[in-house]
């Protein structure tokens, strides 16, 4: 029986992430660079030329002390799910969208350092590898073995912990389940996070975590008028946090915002 | 001496005959500073080549910069070669005869500098066959590619016949019949050219109109091309005439001859003129769309675009008003016309104009945020991105020097050398 033939439950793979609860720590960027073998910066890269598939975007809500209000918004590849912007535009097909889990896949060995695909993405969450990767010596030893550092030269984003998936289904495979069911497995920085602030799961599913939490009233997407239908929901109970959001423009609202 | 005299002697036997040209060493001096600029540009780009694009100025936001706005201009202004070819070939506007030849090298340079920067600005140049292996049917960049390579194909094989026409490799019989039957498939090859052409210059602009995730660059269109691709063709065809007409003025200029009637100029700037206005419409009237329902309709006023300084609305009424409308109705005008001075400031604001919006499209495009909680970003270009920049300026003006200097780019000039009245020279003057 060959894979067309199967009948395959698509999940929808999304997260949603507790504004509220974020206190900025960065454990989550610190745990998607380990897992995912994404270097330490190199001593030229500044803040606009380093590699990190997790930024965490500080914003208030203008007011001086003590009506000040901060609030921590981690952005990552929002695996949009309609008419993906950096799919179609990548000339040699290295970005795709897994109809199987709705996870948009960059391939680093076929990318060709166009970076259109980083023009082409609203939220800005396609890294370059403008240098060649490097680890302190010794450091090279921490590398995680299912995942490929990446060369120079190409471009780089988050894609869900795609390792950890592949070995969640390896290990379904081990086990005897059928390998058209969704599996279950938890990105790095979802599994890190202290306070609990990001969930994982298939949004397909109405019973998981993440499908009821993205339903609620308090929940939003980022650039929603887009129409790209990301995967990463977004939580607050305070207005002026979704009112940031909203906005059409910085200082649209009095906030102020700090990457 | 003997040595010296005995190459001067070599370097005359491939000057046309009947086209005089200045000395051997004047010459070289001319062409000195360009060759310097040259391997400057060629250290710079060397340097990105091997160090990577960490040379550049450009960064996870800034993922286009200063190359991508020269690929965009250069390729515009360009375009001269496939409209000439045209209009020559297969609308048969016979006048263009006498600017063909330049034509078809101002746009090889134009093409051949572009495909050179390109080669710089990816991370993977060795990669650059994977789009032909592992071609993406709806990304824009691909009909780049494939238009891009294609057309320059057609420019080389549009080129041999220059070559070989030159007075030296004439003499190889072999040279001449080949050139002779080229020269058959010049209507064949003027044709393909239009077509890729006009898919590439298209295609150019449909890079930037598909970004639904920029809504300041994404425009509604037709089928699956966004305004920006006709834009973009009818722009190019626009300037492609005036940059030629600029060229072949500046080379009178410089070289103290004159190459081609006034009329020919004239009617380069008539051309120009014509499709320019057309333009101005066009873009009006996409731009007043844009603004009214394409931009709100992604949540964002248009107004918020030239919020950012310098980006004000200045920059939209410099590309089509000062840029754009101005320099039409100075082409237009059959007295203006007839005057050097409006004819050629005229060309000049339209390739201008034509530069400012691949400008705007290019930097203004990436350094707007889309997230409200992100800012407005500037990018300077390193100075090897300029030296390489600069390199491709240098090869350009070598390449046309030399195909000047010893192939004939304009037939006109020895029938207008007699009516030439006798003009004293100075005696420095770099002439080529």
């Amino acid at each position: 029986m060959t894979s067309a033939n199967k009948s395959i439950r698509a999940a929808r793979y999304g997260m949603t992430i507790d504004v509220d609860r974020c206190n900025g720590c960065g454990a989550c960027m610190m745990a998607c660079a380990v897992e995912n073998n994404v270097p330490p910066a190199h001593e030229g890269a500044t803040d606009r030329k380093g590699l990190t598939w997790i930024r965490v975007f500080k914003v208030d809500n203008g007011e001086e002390y003590p009506d000040r209000r901060t609030a921590f918004v981690p952005v990552m590849c929002q695996h949009c799910g309609n008419e993906t912007p950096c799919v179609h535009v990548c000339p040699q097909q290295a970005v795709d969208v897994d109809p199987a889990t709705g996870v948009v896949g960059e391939m680093p060995q076929r990318c060709l350092g166009c970076r259109y695909c980083m023009a082409a993405c609203p939220y800005h969450a396609r890294y370059f590898n403008w240098w060649d990767p490097a680890w302190p010596a010794g450091m090279e030893k921490t590398l995680n073995p299912g995942v490929t550092p990446r060369m120079r030269g190409v471009v780089e984003k988050c894609n869900l912990c795609h390792g950890r998936w592949h070995a969640a289904k390896e290990a379904a495979a081990a086990a005897g389940k059928p390998d058209t069911e969704p599996v279950d497995y938890t990105p790095a920085c979802a599994e890190v996070c202290p306070t609990a602030a990001i969930h994982f799961g298939d949004l397909n599913d109405a019973t998981s975590v993440v499908a009821m939490e993205a339903g609620k009233a308090e929940s939003f997407r980022l650039l929603e008028r887009l129409n790209t239908q990301p995967k990463i929901y977004y939580r607050s109970k305070r207005d002026w946090v979704r009112e940031i959001a909203a906005a059409p423009q910085p200082g649209a609202r009095k906030e102020k915002a700090r990457g | 001496m003997v040595r010296q005299g005995t190459a001067r002697q070599f370097d005359k036997q491939f000057i046309a005959r009947g086209s005089s040209r200045c000395s051997a060493p004047k010459f070289l001096l001319w062409i000195a500073p360009w060759a310097a600029l040259l391997l400057f540009g060629l250290y710079s780009a060397a340097l990105c080549l091997i160090k990577g694009l960490n040379q550049t100025n450009m960064d996870n936001r800034f993922a286009f910069g200063l190359w991508i706005f020269l690929d965009l201009t250069v390729i515009a202004l360009g375009a001269g070669a496939f409209f000439t070819g045209f209009l020559l070939y297969i609308l048969k506007v016979d006048e263009l005869r006498s600017v063909i030849n330049s034509a078809v090298v101002i746009g090889l340079v134009c093409y051949s500098g572009a495909v050179c920067v390109l080669a710089v600005d990816v991370g993977q140049p060795l990669r650059a066959w994977f789009t032909f292996w592992y071609p993406n049917v709806h990304s824009m960049l691909t009909e780049v590619t494939f238009c891009i390579s294609c057309y320059l194909t057609v420019l080389a094989i549009e080129y041999l016949p220059i070559v070989l026409r030159n007075r030296k490799l004439r003499q190889v019989p072999a040279f001449l019949v080949f050139e002779f039957e080229l020269h058959k498939l010049i209507y064949v090859l003027a044709g393909v050219g239009t077509f890729l052409s006009f898919f590439h210059q298209g295609s150019l602009g449909g890079l930037y109109g598909v970004l639904r995730g920029r809504p300041f660059a994404f425009r509604e269109g037709l089928a699956v091309w966004p305004s920006t691709f006709f834009l973009f063709i009818i722009s190019a065809a626009a300037v492609g005439p005036s940059f030629m007409l600029l060229t072949t003025w500046l080379v009178e200029k410089i070289s103290r001859k004159r190459l081609v009637r006034p009329a020919v100029l004239q009617l380069l700037g008539r051309i120009s003129g014509s499709l320019l206005a057309v333009y101005v419409l066009a873009k009006s009237i996409d731009t007043l769309v844009w603004i009214n329902r394409t931009s709100p309709e992604t949540g964002f006023q248009a107004w918020q675009y030239y919020s950012w300084k310098p980006f004000g609305s200045w920059i939209l009424v410099a590309e089509i008003g000062l840029c754009g409308l101005l320099p039409a109705l100075m082409l237009l005008a059959p007295k203006l016309r007839r005057k050097t001075g409006w004819l050629v400031t005229g060309a000049f604001l339209a390739c201008l104009g034509v530069a400012l919006n691949r400008f705007v499209l290019t930097v203004q495009t990436l350094a707007l945020p889309t997230l409200s909680f992100d800012r407005f970003m500037s990018y300077t270009p390193s100075w090897q991105e300029t030296g390489t920049f600069l390199a491709v300026v240098a090869y350009g003006v070598l390449v046309y020097s030399f195909s000047f200097r010893y192939f004939q780019l304009f037939p006109q000039e020895r029938e207008l050398k007699g009516e030439m009245p006798k003009v004293e020279e100075p005696e420095l003057v770099g002439r080529y």
